[in-house]
């Protein structure tokens, strides 16, 4: 059992720093992610074949990519990496592995959850129109496939990734109608002093608004959605601006999104025990500074555990291979072991000014209109979904779902999930971490009944 | 706080057949406190296939079968929803001659319950489904059999009980329970009290549980039936079905999903929490593909199971205790009570009030596990 290897879930900056602490004290893990290339989300990398030059794909974050894309290549030969692999299922010392179409069981003894985010949104009418997309899926378009969403987009939401992707499309050629922020300019001016000690970080984000309001993008804060307009696809959105007043404007594109949720699926299945993070207004898997979870031999890395971003997802990644180490035996050292910490620890102050900066809108959930659709799976409206809540006597979160069908299609609640939990916390006037989380349930991701063993 | 209550009956456990149960008693007259652990209908009542059925059923059990499925057809009138309830059809799927010389067999037993059931040969069967596949050849359609949400059925009979007077109290655990041989006298942990005339003891996996504090100590095992469903796909199987022999069963809804069951999930039966196997959910998709090839294609996007409670000889214990005045059973349904639980409140309600029920109940008689009293015999089974 001590020989068996361990495991990663994730290749990203989490993953694949972790693997890289774990061969450099001569063990072999597998890797499991379910990217056809490893690199993770933020510096996914194209298909084989692609040319686009890292300055290109990457801007800013060129140099970083390409060290964790090297370093991940010199692992070759020293790691047992399986790309294109989903994990779908796991109970204690088996995962269920799904790739090319046949199904394996994957046994293992200590496994680190490298899992990443996904986008956070609230919907609001006329969000399931062809066109929209997710921030997150905009930026995966560009750089993934070199492709842009539409010519004449508008990005709205909040938190860094709005102005990042906006920037990466005025840059790729695309015409960026407005950057519409749904957080106020007060709060980013209350958050300055803590930003101001994110350092590079920051400078980046006040560069890349430089840059938009160069080429004349219009930006706007404090804004408030009110409806994405069109008949097969969306062709507008109207919003209410800061000062109240009305405003629609014309797209062939929207992206939005509202920060991000930790992936934690897999977290769950594992049984780890999950607590209310206010910060994040999420149900997070606990996890010790260390990545140690409350079971033994689960490791937790990167943005799965709680959105710390890129640079946090690499120190966590080290950090929970060592404690891995640790607790196979190997000896600690304390130093970098310190050094990692502290700057976790830096990096959650500037995590917590973008909460104050950019906070979610929650209020956009609550007061969402009735005939919303709020699970678009399941084509369940927040009206629907309130009523089941209401006239049911469903206080907690999965009884409503079980009662209204919301969160019980293909995407399992992982888009729908967190505002819908709002919605229902708002309706029954009660504290969110009181109506409990949708309980994970596997597949993590759809397959295929077809699957081979 | 301890609040004190004090009813005709009390009722432990609010599944299907404990808030049936409670309706009935309202609309007598007599008055019900409903002590459940969770909330009504969480655990079997709510997670099970949701098959109504009544083919394939122990002899014993079709009586009370034919009485559920009145009620079934009635329940929009009953409980103000029809929980999604469709006649739809069940087919029980010969895949060998011996399996189609058991469902004639079968047939013929039935008769006399007045449950009809259509043979179907090789031919008839590909002709009248054209999406089954080679692995069937024939099988056994009851008509007026189908399927509903199990998701809804218990919370709706809890509704309907207490608009009609009955007090149900959910996450309210009972901690203690006696009777001086008059009275029963409950304790949840939240110390409410409930006093009553008489104990109905529904509860599901854990009925052995309050029978075993009354004396019956009764070999209740538990289940944990792993289920899986698909992705909507259009919809084009209208009758559910399952095989000779178990191994999986199968229903399409109307809105497209497919939802099939067969194998065993982990059932934690003190943690009141059970969890599917992915051996389990891979084995029921592979059948699920031979019977239905079409579905090669479709995704799975959830499974689940939920906690059962099992009687030795597969058939529920049911009936008034043998050891305390007072006292009713109704559990241990063997993973195959979601059809009965409608019944179960009239026949309960009937055995509280009259003494006597006009349903034959005697091959469920809670004796048939207890020690044999001397001179006694133990009725016909």
């Amino acid at each position: 059992m001590a020989d068996r290897p361990p495991v990663i879930v994730g290749a990203g900056p989490a993953g694949i720093r972790a693997a890289a602490t774990l061969v450099a004290a001569g063990l072999t893990p597998i890797v499991l992610d379910e990217a056809p290339r490893g690199g993770g989300q933020i510096y996914r990398r194209p298909p084989a074949g692609f040319t686009r030059p890292y300055q290109a794909l990457y801007g800013f974050e060129a140099a970083k990519a390409r060290r964790l894309h090297d370093e991940l290549d010199g692992l070759a030969g020293r790691i047992d990496y399986r790309p294109d692999a989903l994990v779908w299922d796991m109970r204690r010392g088996a995962l269920q592995c799904l790739s090319g179409g046949r199904n394996a069981t994957i046994a293992y003894r200590d496994l680190i959850l490298a899992t990443g985010a996904r986008d956070r949104i609230i919907p609001f009418p006329g969000w399931t129109l062809p066109g929209i997309y997710t921030l997150g899926g905009a930026q995966i378009a560009l750089k993934y496939q070199g492709c842009a969403i539409g010519r004449e987009i508008v990005f709205l939401g909040t938190g860094p990734l709005l102005y990042l992707v906006a920037y990466q499309y005025a840059k790729a050629g695309a015409t960026v109608r407005a950057v519409l922020d749904t957080a106020p300019f007060a709060a980013k001016r209350r958050a300055l002093p803590a930003l101001l000690a994110g350092g590079a970080t920051f400078a980046k984000g006040l560069w890349y608004v430089a840059a938009l309001r160069a080429r004349g993008v219009p930006l706007a804060a404090g804004i408030r959605p009110i409806a994405a307009a069109g008949d097969t696809a969306v062709t507008a959105l109207r919003y209410r601006a800061a000062n109240g007043a009305e405003r629609r404007i014309a797209c062939d594109a929207l992206a939005f999104g509202f920060g991000l949720s930790s992936e934690t699926q897999l977290a769950d299945l594992a049984k780890i025990p999950f607590r209310y993070d206010t910060l994040q207004q999420q149900f997070l898997p606990s996890r010790e500074s260390s990545g140690r979870t409350p079971v033994a031999g689960l490791y937790l890395a990167g943005d799965g555990g709680g959105i710390a971003g890129a640079d946090a997802a690499e120190l966590s990644g080290e950090r929970a291979a060592l404690a891995l180490l640790e607790d196979r035996g190997h000896a600690a050292d304390k130093l970098r072991l310190a050094a990692l910490e502290r700057g976790l620890q830096r990096i959650a102050g500037f995590r917590a000014a973008l909460e104050t900066a950019f906070p979610f809108p929650a209020d956009l959930a609550a007061a969402m209109a009735d005939d919303t659709i709020l699970c678009r799976c399941e084509g369940v409206t927040a009206g629907e979904f309130r009523r089941a809540a209401g006239a049911l006597d469903a206080a907690e979160v999965n009884r409503a779902k079980a009662f209204s069908r919301c969160g019980m299609g293909r995407c399992q609640g992982r888009v729908c999930g967190p505002a819908a939990a709002i919605v229902l916390a708002a309706a029954l006037q009660l504290p969110p971490e009181s109506i409990g989380r949708l309980r994970g349930q596997a597949p993590v991701k759809p397959i295929p009944l077809a699957v081979t063993a | 706080m301890s609040e004190r209550l004090t009813a005709d009956v009390a009722i432990i456990g609010g599944g299907i057949a404990g808030c049936s149960t409670a309706l009935h008693l309202r609309w007598r007259g007599a008055s019900v406190v409903l002590l459940e652990r969770g909330v009504c209908g969480g655990q079997a009542s709510g997670v099970n296939y949701g098959g109504v059925r009544q083919q394939g059923r122990a002899l014993a059990e079709l009586p009370l079968a034919r009485r559920s499925r009145e009620m079934w057809a009635r329940l929009a009138a009953i409980v103000g929803t029809d929980c999604e309830f469709m006649a739809t059809g069940h087919i029980k799927l010969a895949r060998s001659d011996a399996d189609m010389a058991e469902l004639e067999a079968y047939r013929e037993a039935v008769r006399p319950y007045g449950l009809a059931l259509e043979l179907l040969g090789r031919n008839a069967i590909r002709a009248r489904y054209d999406w089954l596949g080679e692995a069937a050849i024939g099988g056994s359609l009851c008509a007026e059999d189908g399927a509903a949400n199990p998701r809804l059925v218990a919370p709706a009979f809890a509704r309907a009980a207490r608009a009609a007077g009955a007090d149900i109290r959910e996450h309210a655990p009972v901690v203690e329970m006696a009777s001086d041989g008059t009275q029963f006298r409950l304790r949840t942990a939240d110390g409410l009290e409930v006093c009553a005339a008489n104990l109905v003891n529904v509860a599901g996996a854990w009925g052995h549980e309050v029978a075993v504090r009354f004396g019956e100590s009764v070999p209740e095992a538990v289940i944990a039936p792993n289920m899986c469903v698909s992705e909507p796909l259009p919809y084009f199987m209208v009758p559910n079905f399952g095989v000779c022999g178990g191994g999986v069963y199968v229903r399409q809804i109307p809105r497209g999903n497919v939802i099939f069951g067969g194998g065993r999930g982990i059932a934690d039966r003190e943690r009141l929490r059970a969890y599917p196997v992915a051996d389990a959910s891979l084995d029921a998709m592979r059948q699920t593909i031979a019977l239905v090839p079409r579905l090669r294609h479709a995704q799975l996007i959830r499974s689940w199971t939920g906690i059962e409670g099992v009687m030795p000889d597969d058939i529920p214990v049911i009936g008034p205790s043998r050891t305390t005045s007072g006292l009713f059973h109704a559990f241990g349904f063997s993973g195959h009570g979601f059809q009965l639980g409608p019944v179960m409140g009239a026949v309960l309600s009937e055995l509280v009030l009259d003494g006597t029920t006009p349903t034959p109940i005697a091959a469920f008689d809670i004796a048939r596990f207890l020690p044999l009293p001397t001179g006694e015999g133990r009725g016909e089974g």
